[in-house]
Order: C-alpha cells, then structure tokens, then sequence
C-alpha cells in the first residue's frame, strides 16, 4: 500500500471545511483523500483528548509506574540472588529469566517511558527526564537526542528519521538499492542479537562519520560518554556480579550475558513492530515542510503501527504495543496508552483513515518480510502497498 | 558567651576515620553493583527513611496549636548537619502525585546532627502545601527536606541589644534565634514584638509567656493587628527598647511590615545593619496572559532580554544564548530547564503558570510578565 501525503492540493472545486468524513475516491477504493479542513478537525480531536487525559493525571499514575518499579527491583534483586544457586541448571534458568523480566521493564515501561518526559509533571528526583538513567550500554542522553528529538519529531522521514534502518537497513522502497542490501537480513539479524550495543552507537551517526560529512571533534564527546556508561555495565554484569558469586563467576557472568541476550531480541522484537510492519508509512522532507500540528499527527498516525496482545504485554513491551499512541502524544504516561487507543482508533475510523494493528506474530512477521524483500532491488519485489492517502497541504481558500 | 554556629559536621570526623577506608570500599561496590540507579532507590522501596545519601525525615509528633496552623516535629536521617537559629530547610511533600517543595523556617534553637526539626506551618488560603500539611501530616509521614540553608542568623558575636520583629507565620525564624540565645544564657537585653490578627493566632502564646517570666530580660510585645486599640507596626512600637541605637534588629514577616521596619531602622538611625527574611504569602499574582512586558532574566548566564511575548527559547536565543533545544513544539524535553520565578503560559493549551523553581519546556512556554530561568 502506498500512502502518498502530497503537497498539492487535490481537487480545487472542494469547498474548505466541506465534507466531515473522508472520500475513497469512486475510481479507487484504496485511495482516501482528506482535505486540508479534515487533517485540522483530526488534529483538534486529537488535542481534545490529549487535554482531558492530561488534566486527570495524578497519584493513581505515579502510583502505577512505583508498582512497575518496585516489580522490577524485585525481579532484579531476585535474579541476582537465583545466580547463587547457578550450580543448578533450574535455578540458573529462573536467575535469567528474572533478570531479562527486570532489564526488559528498566528499560522499556520504566526506563524509555521516564525519558520521554511522561513522569516529569511529577517532579520526583531520578524519575524525570533530565536524570533517569537506565539498565543498558547507551547513555541516557545520546538516546534522548536520537530518539526523542530527531526519531519522534521527524518520524518516517527518509533521511532525516535515522531509526529508519538505522543507518545499516534498508526499511523502506524508497531508500535506494545498492549490493551491500543484498546483506538486509544478516545486518538486521546481527542488530537484533547486539541490539544495546546499536542502540548505543546509534547517535555517533558512523555512517555520516565514515562518509566524512560528521568530524571526530564532534563525536569525541559522544564516545566518551559511552565508554563511560558502558564501562559501568559491563563492570557490573561481567565482573561484579560473577565475583560476588565467588566459585560461580562463570555461570553468573553467562547468565548475566544471556539475560542481555534475551533483552536485546526482545526490545528489537517489539520496536522493529512500531514502524515497519506492511501499512506504516515513509514520508519526504518535502511532503512535512511547514507540516500544521493537525499535519504532524496524521504522520505520525500514518508511520506507526500496533501490536495487540494481553495487558501483561503491553506492560512487557512498555506500551510500545500502543505505537501509535505513543507518537501521538510521547510525553502522555504510557500507561494511559490503552484507553486512549479506544478513542484514537475511533477518531480513526470517524475520518477514514488505517489503524495499523495486530498480533505480534503477524506485525513481526510482516517486518522480516519486508527486511527480505528490500535486501533485493525493487523491479524484483512486488509492493504490497493497497491504501493512498493524499491530503490536501494547503487551504482550499489559498488554492 | 558566644553564639556559635551548631553545625557540628567536624565532630562526626574521628569516626568516619576510623571505618571509612572499609566503608567506602563496600560504598563503591554496592553503588557499581546498582548502577546506573542510585541505591536510595532501592532503600526507599523497603523503608523510606533508610537512606544513603537522600536527606528524608519522619513526622514523629503533629500538634495544632491554633486553628490554622500546625506544628510538625520531624526526625531527619542520619544525613542531616543541624541548623544554624533563623535558617530554613526546604520540605517536599507528595500532593495527588505532584511533588511540592515549599522553604520552612525551624522553629527549634539551633542545633546539631543529632536534633529533631520543630515546623510551625500555617495553613494558608492559597497554600497547597500548608494547607495540605495541616489537614492531612500524621505521625510516621516521611516527607523530603534540604539541608538548612540561609544568611538570616545570630551574628558571630553577641549583640548588644536583640530585637526580634515578626508577622504571622514569620515567627519561627526569630523565635528560633530567642530560644538559642536564652539556651546560652544570653544576658543582654531581648525584645520580642510579634504581630498576628488576633490572640487566638500566636501559635507560641503560651511558651512566649513562660520564658518572659524566666527571663527578667525579655520584653515580650504582642500586636493584634485585627483588634481594636491595636495594630501594625509604627516606631513607638519600639519605645524603650534598651540600646536601640546598637541593637540587632531581626525581621521576618509579610512585605509590608518589612518594610515599615526597615525604613524606621533607617529613620532611628541604628548602626547595625537590619537582619530580614522575606517570606511569599501569597503566590505572585497571574498577570494578562497575553501581555507581554516585564523582563526575562537568563540568571545562570547573566544575560536579560524585555520580553516580548515569544516562547522562552525563542527569546534565549535572540538574547545570544545557546540552550539545548530539538523538537521546539513540546514533545522531546531537551529544552527542559528550571524556571526561578515568574508566570508563564503554555502556547499550546493557554494555562499559566505561577510555581517557582519548576522545571518547564522554553520552547512552548512564553513569559508573562517578568520571569527568571535558570540558563
């Protein structure tokens, strides 16, 4: 499916503001049109329900994200503890178990969430987005910028969204073919098992690096601060902990080593679901010029994608399950993400639009099928894009 | 007699000597064991007052001695030096979900590691916090404190003359700084003028009156501002103070009496320099929202702008600043900085805001009025 946003404005004989619900054109039923008055209506209902929510935090929600902390400590002080009887193949496997339950929360409903802002109207010391530090090799800070900053405000944006591929994949047909993709799966496969250590080096921008167009003067400081925070992990995980398990420093430092493992394939899992299952959408840097916040939601909407599942999911995927909801309002806490996706898949449905959504098998699936097919050039794929979305970017009035 | 500050943090020295070498040893490898979280966050989790570092205390004892205030007694972790009489410690208290931080005054003589914390808060109409703490603060609480803080204390050496001026809750300081000087035997004259609306709002009445019968020379000189034949401060309030014109004058209370006081010091000509503590009554008043006057001042870098209605960021920058910025629509934090003082309003949804010390987003919120940010 291809959803175009387009600059230009489609059909100059429709009256601004005319009709409330979307056309699927006569000729095409894959096509919806909306007009530039339907993409503000959208972005008013949008902010509507941000407000209401917004306004009704409170103790409850910090409530729930001590809850998930104090399960999360548990789990940790838990697993550590289990690697003491790691001389006992059951034990050593609940130990990694445990801990990969605990890096897995401290990283995604705890960790990403906190960092994203959601906890900061709180005003707690260490659970807000200027201190948090989470269980993992890369730096709060680069992380904040690559994905706070340029990921969530120019989501999809080929060349401008680097979690588009990462600066190694190509994610998306228009991203040009050369040999080396013919590797896609290899790289995506080598991602997935070393995924912190990508997520890492994901700021650094190696590739513009190595093309010369980033200095090393600009990325010293990045680098230092890495070796810094991964020093401290690694130190923890691979020398600390399997020391203080004295006799048992080989199976702790294993266990430590596999519950990262099981981390890193896990969040990969859940984050590669968010924008490239078939559905999700790619946008040029010439289609979001001067977007309206109206604009920015509907891209947001259109360059994301769900993943349904129990409530226990969700909280195992930090609501990352609720991606779409999660792009449309990053700073709202994530455990607010289900019952606002009520509203937001029928504010979906009320203007004619796709809510990308579905179990993890067949988002998952989707996304390593779409990783297959862009490692060849595209006269040899076929697309499998079946919706257009064209939108009206200016005004009728000012057509 | 001297008064002497009772920060005792030497004292505690030959010990830490004695373990440290071993503590910090078993310190840094809990804290790497931990890392990257700070293990306080771990300890709260099974007993909030057992802390590493974190300064916390527990209400150990809730007294209300008049109908609008309380009187809290609070036992800090290990972590606390003690306060020096007239200083403040900052206490934060959790409100449906939002932690709060308000300055309090100790009303206890001043005193070392090992003391508790008297707070008298009185419950203020337009105070969330005081009116929090004096309906809902029940033994056993543990709420945030600081370390105390503050210049409004006894000088170093006697003085000839103490006169104490306070209004309303601006009590506690000063009263902290009598009962220190009377625990030291302090034997120069202490005048005591306290104002309050009326005799049923002197939240010390009765302790006031005991230590003026122990004390031949303390003059106690109650003002009830709301009762016939009475009321605010005028100079004759000072008449017969013994050695006026040498006298420490200390003053605490709302802005106007502070102001009476400090321009009879200036009329009576004493040659001491005035001792003040400004307390904020009431939060700052919320201006038009979309006026757009006043000043913005950068404090950290010394840089001021007149404001011109745009968001904070924008204004920064055209002040020559460079803060860290990304999205400039709300969604990405890296604009987050603390705003000292001041209204602001939300661009996007309209709402002001008149918190101090708070950390807002510059890039979706616009001055109103005079602010300062801490940049």
């Amino acid at each position: 499916m291809t959803l175009e946003l387009t600059r230009e404005t489609v059909g100059d004989t429709r009256p601004a503001g005319a009709p409330t619900t979307a056309d699927h054109s006569a000729d095409d039923p894959n096509t919806v049109v909306l007009s530039y008055e339907q993409v503000e209506a959208l972005g008013r209902d949008l902010d509507e329900l941000r407000a209401r929510v917004v306004a009704d935090l409170g103790q409850k929600d910090r409530d729930y994200l001590y809850s998930v902390i104090r399960a999360q400590r548990g789990f940790e002080i838990g697993g550590r503890a289990l690697m003491y009887l790691g001389f006992f193949p059951p034990a050593w496997i609940a130990a990694v178990g445990a801990l990969s339950v605990s890096k897995i929360l401290d990283n995604m409903e705890i960790g990403h969430n906190v960092m994203h802002g959601q906890y900061d109207w709180m005003r707690e010391d260490s659970y807000n987005s200027r201190e948090f530090e989470w269980d993992t090799v890369c730096p709060a800070d680069q992380w904040k910028h690559s994905h706070n900053y340029l990921h969530h405000t120019f989501t999809n944006i080929l060349g401008e969204d680097r979690d588009i591929g990462y600066g190694i994949l190509r994610m998306a047909r228009d991203q040009k073919w050369n040999p080396y993709y013919l590797g896609n799966l290899g790289y995506a496969t080598a991602l997935m098992l070393l995924f912190e250590w990508g997520v890492m080096l994901h700021d650094l921008e190696a590739e513009n690096v190595i093309a010369g167009k980033r200095k090393w003067s600009d990325v010293k400081g990045l680098l230092k601060g890495m070796w810094r925070k991964a020093g401290r992990q690694v130190l923890k995980d691979y020398v600390v902990f399997p020391a203080l398990t004295g006799p048992l420093f080989i199976p702790t430092l294993l266990g430590n080593a596999t519950a990262n493992l099981v981390r890193n394939v896990w969040t990969y899992s859940i984050i590669f679901c968010g924008h490239f299952p078939t559905g999700a959408q790619t946008f040029t840097s010439e289609e979001c010029a001067n977007e309206t916040r109206g604009q920015w939601y509907l891209r947001q909407m259109l360059g994301s994608a769900n993943i349904t599942g129990s409530p226990l999911f969700h909280i195992m995927s930090g609501n990352l399950s609720h991606q779409i909801e999660h792009h449309l309002f990053p700073d709202i806490p994530a455990c607010r993400y289900p019952e606002m996706a009520e509203e937001v898949r029928e504010i979906c449905e009320r203007h004619g639009l796709p809510y990308n959504t579905g179990p993890l098998s067949r988002q998952l699936g989707s996304t390593w099928k779409k990783i297959a097919k862009l490692s060849l050039p595209n006269f040899m794929t076929r697309d499998d894009d079946d919706l257009t979305v064209i939108v009206e970017r200016e005004p009728a009035s000012a057509a | 007699m001297s008064i002497r500050s009772p920060q005792t943090r030497s004292q505690s020295r030959p010990v830490a000597a004695r373990s440290g070498r071993w503590n910090r040893l078993v310190g840094s490898i809990v804290e790497a064991a931990l890392s990257p979280h700070p293990v306080d966050r771990y300890l709260e989790l099974l007993d909030p007052m057992l802390t590493w570092r974190d300064l916390r205390g527990e209400i150990v004892r809730v007294e209300h001695p008049t109908a609008r205030t309380v009187r809290l007694t609070i036992r800090p972790t290990r972590q606390w030096r003690g306060h020096r009489a007239g200083q403040f410690v900052q206490l934060s208290v959790v409100i449906d979900g939002v932690r709060h931080t308000r300055c309090f005054s100790p009303a206890n003589a001043g005193s070392g590691p090992d003391g508790t914390i008297e707070l008298t808060v009185t419950a203020n109409e337009d105070g969330l916090v005081s009116k929090h703490l004096a309906r809902h603060a029940r033994p056993g609480d543990v709420v945030g404190l600081s370390q105390a803080d503050g210049e409004f204390v006894l000088p170093e050496t006697d003085p000839a003359s103490a006169v104490f001026i306070s209004g309303g809750s601006g009590i506690t300081p000063v009263l902290s700084m009598l009962r220190t000087l009377v625990s030291q035997s302090f034997a120069g004259p202490i005048t005591f003028v306290h104002y309050a609306p009326t005799r049923h709002d002197v939240a010390y009445r009765a302790e006031l009156a005991e230590l003026e019968q122990a004390h031949p020379q303390l003059d106690l000189r109650l003002h009830f501002t709301r009762e016939a034949d009475d009321g605010h401060f005028t100079v004759d309030h000072l008449d017969g103070v013994p050695a006026l014109a040498d006298a420490d004058v200390f003053v605490c209370g709302p802005a106007p009496l502070m102001d009476a006081v400090a321009a009879a010091h200036a009329d009576l000509g004493i040659s001491r320099p005035l001792h003040r503590e400004a307390f904020t009554l009431t939060a700052p008043v919320v201006a038009d929202p979309d006026s757009a006057d006043g000043e913005v001042r950068f404090s950290r870098s010394g840089a001021t702008a007149a404001n011109d209605g745009r968001p904070l960021l924008d204004q920064a920058e055209s002040a020559g600043l460079t803060p860290e910025s990304g999205c400039r629509m709300g969604i990405c934090f890296s604009c987050t900085a603390v705003k000292k003082s001041g209204c602001t309003r939300n661009v996007l949804t309209g709402e002001t805001d008149v918190e101090s010390d708070k950390q807002i987003q510059l890039c979706i919120n616009a001055p109103v009025g005079s602010v300062e940010i801490d940049i």
